[in-house]
C-alpha cells in the first residue's frame, strides 16, 4: 500500500525539519591574542598578556566598570570605619573555586598579601597596612596604621588588581611562579591544552555565580555564554588577519593599524575596544646621564616636541588618536592641561635656548629605536627629526624590541652601552601613584631613574589622601612639577581596537579583554 | 665502516662544543636581558633584580657556562626561562610538525624535481629545458615568505580548499594533518625542487655524454630503461648529495614557514627563543640543529657507497 500524499509531504517535512535544526555543538571562540601565554602566574609578572589570562580564571574584590569607578565584584558589600582605617568586606555567597569548594575570607587575605608583595602598587599600600584577616569564613578585614583613599583602587586596578587565589595557591613565594591553577573566576584554564607558543584554552566555569547587575568594563555581571576559549598564538599579523578573513578565528585582540583599512572594507568585520582608557606614547629619558642628567636639557624636550607628528607617523588615522597635553590619560578622572598650555608645540627656538643654557656640548645622544613592534616604530625617526631641528646631534640605533627593553635597563652612560632615549607606551597614566613613569624614587624606579624629592611627597600625599577634591589637586601639583623637572614626555593618546567576526555577539567595551557576555552564531 | 662511522661520531663532539660556546658567548653578549622581559612592562628596578638572580643571570658568564655544560652532559638542559616546562620537554612537543613539514617538503621536493631535472636533461635545449630551468631560477630567487601568502591567497582565502594557518597532529586525523601541511611543504619545497632540479639536470646530462650510455643505447635499450637505470643512478652521488644539503638548510626555510603559516613547531620555538632570549632553549636548540646537521652530512656520505660501489670506506 503506498502512503497517502499528504504522509509523504509530512514526512518529508519531518525530514527537511530535521536537516535545518540546529546542530548542538560547543561554541568554542578563538581569538588571536596581542602575544603567546608565556608565564600564566599574573602577580609573578606586569605582562599584560599575563594579567587577561587572570581576568578569565581569577577574579577580584572589586573592579572597575567602564568609566574607571570602583565597584564591589566578589564582594557583596563592604563598609569604611568613620576614621577610614577599617575596611570591612562581606563576600557574596555562593563563590566557588573550579574545584568546586568555597572561596573563604581566608583566601582572600593571603592572596592580598602575595599580590602586595609583589605588586609596584601593592608593595605602596603595604606600609598603611596593619593587618589582613579573615574574621569569619565570608567577612575579610584590613586594618590600617593610617588612612589612604587607595585601598580600593588598589585592589581593583584594570592594569594590576589583586587576583584572588585559593590559600594554598596564595602561599607560593611571591618570587616563585604558581604551579596550580586554580581560580574562582569565569573560566577555567585547560592546563593540559595549553601549548606554549600555539594556543591556551579556556572553558565556561559552570559553577560560576556572577553578579546580579549588567556588565560594564570589568565588573558587573560576568555572565558566560561560550563554552571554550582558545586563545591562538599567529606571531604574524598578515596570516592572522588572512584566518579571520577566512574565519578560521574570531576575533583579533590587537590588529595593526596598517591593516585596518583592509578590514573595514570586509562586511563581515566589526570593531570593539578592549582598551578604552586608552595608551600613552612616553619619551624616557635617562636621568642619571649625561646630557640629561641636567634638567635644564630635559625642560627643552617639552618644547623640541609636539605630539601630531608621533601620532600621525604611528598611527595614522584620527580615529585612533588623541592629541592629550595632560601626563594623566585624558577622558580620564585626573586627566589635566594645567601648565602645558606652551608645551608640546616644537618651539625649536626655546628648545635650543635651553639646550645652551643646560650646556649641551653637541654630544649625540643615543635614541633606541625598536623595528619589529608596529607601534612604536616609527616614534624614533620622529624624534630623530624634531631633536635635530631644536639642535641636538641623535645617533638612533635600531634593534629588535626585546633589545631595547634589555638595553634600557643598563645605567651606564650610551658611550659604555647604554642609552639617553627611550620610547614606548603606557596605559598606567591614571594617576601619580600608579604611573610607573611618574615614579621619581631614584635608582628603585623603572628605567631612567629620575630622582625627586617633591615628586615623591606629592605622590605619597595623593596616596594619603581620601577626599577626592583634594587628590585631583594633588595629581595637578604632581603635573607642574612633572614640568618643572621633566621625568617623561608623554607624546599622545592612541587606541587599539580588536576586530571581530560579525558572528561574535555581545562584545563589552573594557580595559582589558572580556570574553564574558560574548555570544557566537554558528560554529 | 664501523671504524669509518665511530670517527664521524667522534669527530661531531668538538663541532658540537664549538657551536655550543658560540652561541653561549653570542647569548650573553647581547644587550637583551630576558629578566627584564619577564617582569614585564611596568617592573622596577628590584622586581627586575630579583628576576635575574633567580635565574642565575647574576652569576660570572664563566660560572654560567660550567652550570649549563655540567648539566648539558647528564642530558639535562634546564628549564626554560619563560614556560616553566624543561626545555627536552618542548623541544619533544615540537617535533612532530616541524618533522612532518620537512619530510613532506623533501618528498615533495623529490617527486617532483628529479623527474623534472631527468626530462630537461634529456631534452636539453629544448622549450622544455627552457621551462624548467626558469622556473627553478624563478624558484630560487622569490623567498619563501612570499611563497607562502602568494599561496596562503589564492588556496586557503581565494578558493577555500585548505587552512590558512595552524598544525594538526597526524594523531587527531590524517586529512586534517594532510590539509594543513600540504601549503607550508608547497611553499617551502618551490626553493628544494629549483635546487634539485638543477643538480640533477646538469649531473645527468654530464653522464648522458658517457660512453656505457652510448653502448647502452647500441644495445637497444628502451630510452626509459638508459635514463633511469643507466643516467639516473650514475648521476645520483651529487643529487644526494644536493638533497643532504638540502635538509640541513631546510632549517632555516623551517623557522620562516612555521611563522607564516603559524604551525607550533622547532622553527617557531627557536624563533620565539630568540625574540625572548630564552637561553637555555635557543642553546639546546642550536645544538640540536648542530647535531642534525652532522648526522645527516654522515648519513649522505654513508648514501655514496650505495650508487658508487667504487666508494669504500
Amino acid at each position: 500500500m503506498q502512503p497517502s500524499r499528504s504522509l509523504r509531504v509530512t514526512i518529508a517535512a519531518f525530514g527537511a525539519l530535521l536537516c535545518a535544526a540546529p546542530a548542538v555543538y560547543a561554541q568554542t571562540v578563538r581569538a588571536v591574542m596581542q602575544s603567546d601565554l608565556k608565564i600564566v602566574d599574573p602577580i609573578w609578572t606586569t605582562a599584560y598578556i599575563t594579567r587577561n589570562h587572570g581576568f578569565m580564571i581569577y577574579d577580584t574584590l572589586f573592579s572597575e566598570d567602564a568609566s574607571g569607578n570602583v565597584k564591589p565584584q566578589m564582594v557583596d558589600k563592604y563598609d569604611v570605619s568613620a576614621d577610614k582605617l577599617v575596611y570591612t568586606m562581606t563576600l557574596r555567597d555562593g563563590l566557588l573555586w573550579h574545584d568546586g569548594q568555597p572561596v573563604t575570607a581566608d583566601d582572600c587575605a593571603m592572596s592580598i598579601k602575595r599580590w602586595a608583595a609583589r605588586d609596584p602598587v601593592g608593595q605602596k599600600l603595604l606600609p598603611f597596612v596593619k593587618s589582613i584577616d579573615a574574621v569569619d569564613a565570608r567577612t575579610l578585614r584590613i586594618t590600617l596604621k593610617e588612612a589612604t583613599g587607595m585601598v580600593l583602587p588598589s585592589l581593583a586596578r584594570a592594569t594590576g588588581p589583586a587576583f584572588i587565589m585559593p590559600r594554598r595557591v596564595a602561599e607560593t613565594s611571591p618570587n616563585e611562579q604558581i604551579s596550580e591553577f586554580v581560580g574562582s573566576g569565569p573560566f577555567v584554564f585547560k592546563k593540559d591544552e595549553w601549548k606554549p607558543g600555539n594556543k591556551a584554552v579556556y572553558v565556561k566555569f559552570a559553577q560560576y555565580k556572577p553578579r546580579a547587575e549588567p556588565p560594564s568594563g570589568l565588573s558587573g555581571g560576568k555572565v558566560v555564554k561560550i563554552d571554550r576559549v582558545e586563545w591562538l598564538t599567529i606571531a604574524d599579523q598578515q596570516t592572522a588577519v588572512s584566518a579571520l578573513l577566512a574565519g578560521e578565528v574570531d576575533l583579533i585582540e590587537q590588529p595593526s593599524h596598517d591593516l585596518l583599512p583592509m578590514l573595514k572594507k570586509d562586511a563581515n568585520m566589526q570593531f570593539g575596544d578592549w582598551s578604552s582608557l586608552g595608551n600613552q606614547y612616553v619619551f624616557r629619558f635617562n636621568s642619571l646621564t649625561k646630557p640629561f642628567d641636567n634638567v635644564k636639557i630635559r625642560q627643552a624636550m617639552w618644547h623640541a616636541l609636539n605630539q601630531e607628528d608621533f601620532l600621525k607617523a604611528v598611527i595614522g588615522d584620527p580615529q585612533y588618536y588623541k592629541v592629550c597635553k595632560s601626563m594623566f590619560l585624558c577622558g580620564t578622572p585626573l586627566s589635566s592641561t594645567k601648565g602645558m598650555s606652551n608645551l608640546l608645540e616644537s618651539d625649536f627656538r626655546k628648545a635650543r635656548e635651553l639646550l645652551k643654557e643646560g650646556g649641551y656640548d653637541g654630544t649625540p645622544v643615543v635614541l633606541l629605536q625598536s623595528t619589529d613592534r608596529i607601534v612604536y616604530a616609527n616614534l624614533a625617526p620622529v624624534a630623530k627629526s624634531l631633536l635635530e631641528k631644536a639642535g641636538m646631534k641623535v645617533d638612533m640605533q635600531s634593534m629588535d624590541w626585546q633589545t631595547v627593553v634589555g638595553r634600557r635597563a643598563k645605567k651606564e652612560p650610551a658611550a659604555q652601552g647604554g642609552w639617553n632615549i627611550s620610547l614606548t607606551s603606557t596605559n598606567n597614566a591614571l594617576n601619580p601613584v600608579e604611573s610607573s613613569y611618574l615614579d621619581a624614587a631614584c635608582e628603585k624606579t623603572t628605567f631612567g631613574w629620575p630622582c625627586d624629592a617633591e615628586i615623591e611627597k606629592l605622590r605619597s600625599q595623593y596616596f594619603r589622601e581620601t577626599d577626592p577634591a583634594k587628590q585631583k589637586a594633588l595629581a595637578e601639583a604632581v603635573q607642574l612639577r612633572a614640568v618643572e623637572y621633566p621625568v617623561y614626555i608623554p607624546l599622545g593618546q592612541w587606541y587599539q581596537p580588536m576586530v571581530a567576526r560579525k558572528s561574535i555577539g555581545g562584545l563589552l567595551t573594557a580595559p582589558a579583554p572580556a570574553f564574558w557576555n560574548m555570544t557566537k552564531t554558528g560554529r | 665502516m664501523l671504524n669509518y662511522i665511530l670517527k664521524r661520531l667522534l669527530a661531531t663532539i668538538p663541532v658540537v662544543l664549538v657551536v655550543a660556546v658560540f652561541v653561549f658567548s653570542m647569548l650573553r653578549l647581547s644587550s637583551a636581558d630576558p629578566a627584564a622581559i619577564i617582569a614585564g612592562d611596568n617592573a622596577n628596578a628590584q622586581q627586575i633584580a630579583e628576576i635575574r638572580g633567580k635565574l642565575g643571570l647574576d652569576q660570572p658568564i664563566v660560572t654560567q657556562f660550567a652550570v649549563w655544560t655540567g648539566r648539558a652532559l647528564s642530558g639535562n638542559f634546564g628549564e626554560s626561562f619563560f614556560f616553566k616546562k624543561q626545555v627536552s620537554e618542548l623541544i619533544v612537543d615540537r617535533l612532530e610538525p616541524t618533522l612532518s613539514l620537512a619530510l613532506c617538503t623533501i618528498v615533495i621536493s623529490v617527486l617532483i624535481a628529479v623527474p623534472l631535472g631527468v626530462l630537461a636533461a634529456y631534452r636539453s635545449g629544448t622549450w622544455l629545458d627552457r621551462i624548467v630551468m626558469g622556473f627553478s631560477t624563478l624558484g630560487f630567487s622569490v623567498p619563501v615568505f612570499v611563497i607562502g601568502y602568494v599561496l596562503m591567497l589564492v588556496f586557503a582565502i581565494e578558493l577555500s580548499w585548505v587552512p590558512v594557518q595552524g598544525y594538526q597532529r597526524l594523531g587527531e586525523g590524517f586529512w586534517g594533518w594532510l590539509q594543513r601541511i600540504l601549503l607550508p611543504s608547497a611553499a617551502l619545497s618551490v626553493i628544494y625542487c629549483a635546487l634539485i632540479a638543477r643538480i640533477t639536470r646538469s649531473s645527468v646530462q654530464e653522464v648522458l655524454g658517457e660512453d656505457y650510455i652510448r653502448t647502452a643505447r647500441a644495445k637497444g635499450l628502451r630510452n626509459r630503461v638508459v635514463l633511469l637505470r643507466h643516467a639516473l643512478s650514475n648521476a645520483a652521488v651529487p643529487i644526494v648529495t644536493v638533497i643532504g644539503l638540502g635538509i640541513a638548510l631546510l632549517i632555516g626555510g623551517v623557522v620562516v614557514t612555521e611563522s607564516v603559516f603559524s604551525i607550533p613547531g622547532l622553527g617557531r620555538l627557536t624563533v620565539d627563543a630568540v625574540l625572548a632570549r630564552d637561553y637555555p632553549t635557543v642553546q639546546a636548540l642550536v645544538l640540536l640543529f648542530s647535531l642534525v646537521s652532522v648526522l645527516i652530512n654522515l648519513l649522505v656520505d654513508l648514501s655514496y657507497t650505495l650508487f658508487d660501489p667504487r666508494i669504500r670506506y
